[in-house]
């Protein structure tokens, strides 16, 4: 079975005869680069899924969340993908609106710090964002005070990456109209702005500057993968926004069944305790062994900041507007 | 200009190779365009980016231009053990890939980086990269190493007689030979770095500071990834396209009619050395700037690479059989076309300059997706694309010289009875073998180090490098990332310099 029916004939019979050889079903899942590298979630979550399934799991990659969201509307209801695994609540709405979802029908006892209720999009993890610094320097305690000391951060572009936009909707979150004034007085400790996370996370542990925009999560990496404790999440009084990372069933999908089947995967014990140590998020249902040893030294927010889907589409105009006006000057 | 009444090539390829870069170039934005829903105009956060754009652009394309005049010069007349490597090491930069360059530019020029701490141990006040000047550092460091060859080959494509005659006459140099060649092809070099500098994303945001130095590409990468606006994205594209014929009018303007004509292909002898104080410290700060950075990405990378996964390897075989590829198509496509000799070749050679490659890489993606799964296309994709965006470069050094033949030898391949492809192969290719060489050379470390068009149709299968390099960053391997760096930094320069060193070997002496 082969999801190449719609192939004309003359482009398509070389690759049908191939196709058709091959007897197991296949589910494809489109993804984010990071989730199939050999140190993320994809091989052990591959592996696992492929021995309760008798199918074929296949990864395709397109760059990050926003960039899987435009693949998808590239295709079209044609696409061949059947799960869509990696947008954030951000992203949400619109893709809600291309039509191309199916309910995910899975009830399922999760662990995040709010109520999750949205029928179309099920959560696997999920994290704080946060400013990643170096132990032992001064960390500030909110915004105000970060835009009141010569601490220099990296951060990222909201046109070009998730974070960069969590970050615009983390300010907006916890200052509403106040946020204009945020950014005015955090323009002089920006470094500079860089196109992903890739980027500014590098310029980070290149030095270029005391603090990155990452997640409360990231100096579990350090810990846990290098032994090395000295990288520290700043706790921010007013709270810390989330990025909460979701899966999708697309409604045209050829197999439905499968398709339903990795969605109960996903939120079971095998799948979410891969994520801590590959993804380095928390998991979405926190797997019975607990979290890994190195998780317990991570600062825990004490207000958690979600915008919904459709609030946050809606902000986001407004958000990014007042952003490159603050910044311009 | 001749005409053809003496011509041996038959057109068809050339028209073929131009019906190809006009379907890659124009075709994909009419894709992208066709698609679209049309309810958007330009914002003034977009008339901001175009200002910005612009003169980014023409500030470095200016300063790369400027700066390369004494070192091509000082290239050109001296002799100097090494002075065949250096001129191939001085490519390197220009075929990094953006963020390896970046990375390597802020171990020397950085908040941590070897400049501010001798700064720091000089009591100095340190410097800052980030801004207006950082963008057009980076966009020089790219591009000096260009200009430098191009008009390095200028130079070299003065036949050593005019010099002979030069020195009979006692005439300066300066004024009757070097000058007219500046005149005749600056212009050009100047506008091929606008032009790049022109589409440039990455770089400007890194090292720009902030939304102030967005560009009209990043505006594209925003209207396609973010809002999946393929209108915005049609419209911007058709504004870069607006302001790169603009800028190819008026270098067109200003250059002049070359006027070179038949030697010898001797050796070039000088009898007007100049100062060599003067031409060694041209020389050596331009080697100092250019070569630093690359050294610091030796640096950082090499402790890991023993370490690279095996992923990496195959990463690395894959790219590379994409690099030959791409070479070969651009090579066939280029001589086709130079061949051609019509005004047609010198606007389609402008136009994968003016194109964005995301705009490319969408609109095949939506040409393709109805036919094949474009994940089986993405390698092939890759190499064609990359072809189509490397053929300018190689164009722009091939074309001089493929005239140049046909001024001084038509009519004895007439007389002769040559066919076209005892033409192609006796006369054209010994006369155009180094900018060849180095074209091709180009071609190959371009696609080497591509990431837009493959990261839109790469499956898990087909991961290039400069992919798995990134996915190791996403995945927190910094420092393997910066071993699959110079990886691809040695991979990228050694098919370069095998390239220009074949070209080099087989020309006409």
């Amino acid at each position: 079975m082969t999801k190449a029916t719609y192939l004309p004939a003359a482009a398509g019979l070389a690759l049908c005869a191939t196709g058709a050889l091959a007897e197991t079903p296949v589910l494809q899942v489109y993804t984010y680069d990071s989730f199939t590298t050999e140190w993320g979630p994809g091989p052990a979550v591959e592996a696992a899924f492929e021995e309760t399934c008798a199918c074929d799991l296949q990864f395709v990659n397109a760059g990050d969340g926003a960039a899987l969201l435009a693949r998808l509307q590239l295709e079209g209801p044609r696409t061949e993908a059947d799960i869509v695994l990696g947008l954030d609540t951000n992203l949400t709405a619109a893709a809600r609106e291309t039509g191309l979802f199916a309910p995910h029908g899975v009830t399922a006892d999760l662990d995040l710090p709010i109520g999750w209720e949205d029928p179309d999009f099920l959560p696997f993890d999920w994290g704080y964002f946060a400013f990643v610094g170096n132990a032992g320097a001064a960390a500030p305690a909110n915004m105000p005070e970060l835009a009141a000391s010569d601490a220099k951060i990296v951060i990222q572009d909201p046109r070009s990456s998730t974070p960069g936009l969590g970050l615009l909707m983390w300010v907006k979150a916890a200052y509403g109209d106040e946020a204009p004034s945020i950014w005015a007085d955090l323009a002089d400790n920006i470094v500079t702005v860089t196109p992903g996370w890739s980027e500014a996370y590098g310029l980070f542990l290149d030095g270029e500057a005391d603090a990155v925009l990452s997640y409360t999560t990231s100096p579990a990496y350090h810990l846990i993968a290098e032994e090395d404790a000295s990288k520290v999440a700043w706790a921010f009084d007013e709270g810390h926004y989330m990025q909460v990372e979701v899966a999708g069933k697309v409604a045209g999908t050829d197999q439905p069944a499968l398709a339903d089947a990795f969605l109960a995967f996903m939120v079971s014990d095998t799948f979410q305790s891969v994520i801590p140590t590959t993804n380095w998020m928390y998991p979405a249902a926190t797997p019975e062994a607990g979290l890994p040893e190195g998780f317990e030294t991570l600062i825990t927010p004490e207000k958690s900041l979600l915008m919904t889907a459709d609030e946050a589409a809606a902000a986001r105009d407004t958000a990014l507007d007042e952003w490159r006006t603050a910044l311009s000057q | 200009m001749a005409h053809r009444a003496l011509a041996i090539a038959p057109r068809w390829p050339g028209i073929l190779a131009g019906l190809v870069v006009v379907a890659l170039t124009l075709g994909t934005l009419a894709a992208v365009a066709l698609r679209a829903e049309w309810d958007s105009g330009l914002s003034t956060a977009d008339w901001a980016a175009i200002r910005f754009t612009v003169l980014q652009a023409l500030v470095s394309a200016a300063l790369s231009t400027l700066l390369a005049v004494p070192v091509a010069r000082a290239l050109a007349r001296r002799r100097f053990a090494g002075r065949d490597l250096l001129v191939t090491l001085l490519g390197a930069p220009f075929l990094l890939p953006v963020i390896v360059a970046v990375l390597g530019l802020l171990a020397i020029f950085g908040r941590g980086g070897v400049l501010n701490a001798g700064l720091a141990w000089l009591g100095l006040p340190p410097f800052s990269i980030y801004g207006f000047h950082g963008v057009v550092l980076a966009h020089v460091f790219f591009n000096l190493p260009l200009a430098t060859r191009l008009l390095l080959q200028g130079w070299l494509a003065i036949p050593a007689e005019r010099y002979r005659l030069a020195a009979t006459l006692n005439a300066p140099v300066g004024r009757f030979l070097e000058w007219p060649m500046l005149r005749a092809i600056g212009p050009g070099v100047f506008l091929v770095i606008f032009l790049i500098c022109l589409t440039s994303f990455a770089v400007a945001l890194t090292l720009g500071g902030g939304p102030r130095a967005t560009t009209v590409e990043l505006a594209i990468y925003q209207a396609l990834r973010f809002d999946f606006d393929l209108g915005r994205a049609a419209l911007l594209a058709g504004v870069q396209f607006g302001l790169c014929a603009t800028g190819a009018l008026i270098a067109w303007k200003f250059s002049a009619q070359a006027m070179l004509s038949g030697g010898l292909d001797r050796t070039i002898q000088r009898w007007d050395k100049g100062s060599p104080v003067r031409d060694g410290l041209a020389i050596a700060a331009a080697a100092a700037f250019l070569l630093l950075p690359l050294v610091m990405i030796i640096l950082r990378g090499l402790p890991g690479i023993a370490d690279l996964p095996p992923g990496i390897w195959q990463a690395a075989i894959r790219s590379v059989s994409v690099a030959l590829t791409s070479a070969l198509l651009c090579i066939v496509m280029a001589v086709s076309l130079g061949l051609w000799r019509s005004g047609w070749v010198t606007a389609i050679g402008f136009l994968p300059l003016a194109a964005s490659g995301l705009v490319i890489g969408t609109g095949a993606f939506l040409v393709v997706f109805p036919f094949v799964n474009p994940a089986r296309l993405a390698l092939v994709v890759t190499a064609l694309v990359n072809a189509t965006l490397a053929l300018p470069f190689v164009l722009r050094s091939i074309a001089p010289a493929i005239e140049e033949v046909h001024t001084n030898f038509s009519r004895l391949g007439a007389t002769l009875g040559f066919g076209p492809l005892a033409w192609l192969r006796l006369v054209v290719l010994p006369r155009i073998a180094q900018p060849l060489g180095f074209g091709a050379g180009l071609a190959a470390a371009l696609s080497m180090g591509d990431l837009g068009v493959i990261a839109l149709f790469a499956g898990d299968a087909q991961e290039t490098l400069p992919l798995a390099m990134y996915r190791l960053m996403g995945a927190y391997r910094m420092e393997a990332a910066a071993s699959a760096a110079l990886l691809l930094l040695g991979l990228s320069f050694t098919v370069f310099a095998v390239f220009d060193w074949v070209g080099r070997r087989h020309a006409a002496v």
